[in-house]
């Protein structure tokens, strides 16, 4: 469960570009809950979640993620309950390195990494079997190197390595963006598997208002530093891109903003 | 070539090994450019040269890897916990080990160990006498090459080959970046001091300004390896690195016999490395010059052929 209790976010605080990017942000999310969160550009998702995850400090309000403040833990340690996928498919995986050598630095994942052997014989056999249930042919290249793979390939092996332990959070941020309309979708569906097998608490940035929807239980649309709507249930259940594209204009009071989010 | 030179240019080389694979972790494993080096590798030497004069010639070796961990860990913390850039730090740490060499080694601008007992002499009675120093430091650089190769595939040792290759990646997967750095830092230093205690003995000589220049031999040594023996594995990479600097050896000496005056030995280290380092680059603009030139060719024929 992740609890969010009133966080500011100032960036350049003091000097002349100083922006408000979380404006006094709070939510809660339930054990297991698949949030997915929308909003333009500069409307904060990508520094809430950056803000969750330690790569940011927080100047104001607390963070609890089952009920242990992580508000000033630093961002290595918050990693060991939070699992992450970023938007470029360069960012998660060691490139220099073979696919079951980074599994192998995920699986180590909460445990002290000291002199024991890197990749051992059984986590090999473990490794495969994951890659295996992929069903992108993962598992008969793991000597390959990742700076080989595609950018699909690569989303969804870090995928898999943000999985691998059981995270107690799971952000994505714009993970499918980089890739191509058949590719995303391949990996949004092995998204959606990873997540309800394991039953994971999750939150999913996405450009795409369809997909928005479509994924999860629960959809919330930010402007500006502030959570504009929040959706969950019948209402959301009812809504539709054109409904939503109205109350946006409505709760901001200004138009659709975002040329690619009208587009996707 | 004589043999005698022969011997002595492979003992250099092999001796300089040792610095090469320090360079290596920090260079290309952590991707880091430290510049320590050049001091760390004196403390190495001034430590080295400390021990023989108080007859522990052997406890030479362990005192300069204890001593070359610390050098590494103070760039680590310059750089990581107080955010100085890497380059800065290093500087920093060699400028600083200056005068720190200076006072490991008494004052003095250089000390000799000549009629000092080193681990060579110990086994000049040996049998294989003209063979021992070679057999020593190679034994050193076997000892250290495999106990690399097996510490970079310990859980730690993949911590820090990932912090070199993606920081993100890292830290998202719960790897304490400061912690690793710092580890591979202290590693490759002390390494590199090694290096330095090794020479310091082999020449029975220590000079404050010997460690001048260090990194980029180190560099040269790597690239030479990388290009002639491959990077396919970390295995083979290491040992590409530690021939990399026997034949880079060789090929100062085959300079130096060619009529190269040693002065200019510093300047040709140089124009190696920028050399190596520019091949990339040049070999792009070749191709763009190149493909540039078939454009005109075209137009030029397909401008004639208008005419006729």
């Amino acid at each position: 469960m992740l609890r969010i209790e009133s966080v500011s976010k100032i960036f350049s605080k003091g000097g002349i570009n100083e922006r408000l990017a979380l404006d006094d942000v709070s939510v809660t999310l339930d054990e297991g809950e698949f949030v997915t969160v929308i909003g333009g550009n500069g409307a904060g998702k990508s520094t809430l979640l950056n803000c969750i995850s330690g790569m940011y400090d927080i100047e104001k309000g607390r963070i609890l993620l089952d009920s242990i403040d992580i508000s000033f833990m630093p961002e290595y340690k918050r990693s060991s309950y939070i699992g992450r996928v970023f938007q470029d498919p360069l960012k998660g995986t060691a490139f220099n390195m073979n696919i079951e050598e980074n599994l192998a630095i995920a699986y180590a994942k909460g445990k002290p990494r000291g002199f024991g052997a890197g990749l051992k014989k059984s986590d090999i056999r473990y490794f495969r079997e994951r890659l295996f249930h992929l069903g992108l042919g993962l598992e008969d290249r793991m000597k390959h190197r990742v700076g080989l793979l595609s950018g699909g390939q690569r989303q969804a092996l870090t995928l898999l390595m943000a999985t691998i332990v059981k995270p107690k959070l799971l952000l994505l941020d714009e993970h499918t963006a980089a890739l191509d309309p058949s590719t995303a979708k391949k990996v949004l569906q092995i998204t959606r598997e990873i997540i309800e097998k394991e039953n994971l608490c999750t939150i999913m940035i996405t450009h795409n208002m369809k997909d928005a929807l479509e994924f999860g239980v629960r959809t919330i649309m930010m402007h500006e530093g502030r959570i504009i709507i929040d959706l969950k249930g019948k209402e959301r259940e009812e809504m539709t891109v054109e409904k939503l594209v109205k109350q946006f204009s409505i709760n901001s009071g200004t138009n659709l903003y975002s040329d690619r989010m009208l587009l996707s | 070539m004589t043999a005698f030179m022969f011997y002595g240019t492979l003992e250099l080389g092999v001796t300089y090994a040792i610095l090469a694979l320090g360079l290596y972790i920090s260079f290309r494993v952590l991707d880091m450019p430290d510049l320590t080096v050049d001091g760390s590798f004196v403390t190495g030497a001034a430590v080295s040269a400390i021990l023989c004069l108080n007859n522990h010639p052997f406890w030479a070796l362990p005192a300069s890897f204890i001593a070359g961990c610390f050098t590494g860990t103070i760039t680590s913390l310059l750089h990581t916990k107080l955010k100085i850039q890497m380059l800065l730090a290093g500087i920093l740490s060699m400028l600083a080990l200056y005068s720190i060499n200076l006072k490991i080694m008494g004052g003095k601008p250089n000390l000799s160990l000549l009629n000092k007992d080193t681990m060579f002499t110990v086994f000049e009675n040996a049998v294989m006498k003209d063979y021992a120093k070679i057999i020593i430091i190679s034994g050193v650089v076997v000892f250290c090459l495999v106990a690399l190769f097996l510490f970079l595939n310990t859980k730690l040792g993949f911590a820090i080959r990932a912090t070199g290759n993606n920081e993100y990646m890292a830290r998202a997967q719960g790897v304490n970046t400061d912690f690793t750095k710092l580890i591979g830092l202290a590693i490759s230093n002390a390494l590199v001091a090694m290096s330095g205690a090794i020479l310091a003995q082999y020449q029975s000589f220590t000079d404050i300004g010997m460690g001048v220049g260090m990194i980029v031999i180190g560099l040269a040594s790597i690239m030479m390896g990388e290009v002639l023996f491959g990077v396919k594995s970390v295995l083979r990479m290491l040992i590409a690195v530690a021939l990399g600097s026997v034949i880079y050896r060789f090929i100062i000496a085959f300079a130096l016999q060619l009529g190269m005056p040693p002065t200019d030995l510093k300047l040709a280290s140089a124009a190696i490395v920028a050399i190596a380092l520019s091949i990339p680059t040049l070999n792009e603009n070749f191709a763009k010059l190149k493909s540039r030139l078939t454009v005109v060719n075209v137009k030029r024929r397909s401008r004639t052929d208008a005419e006729d």
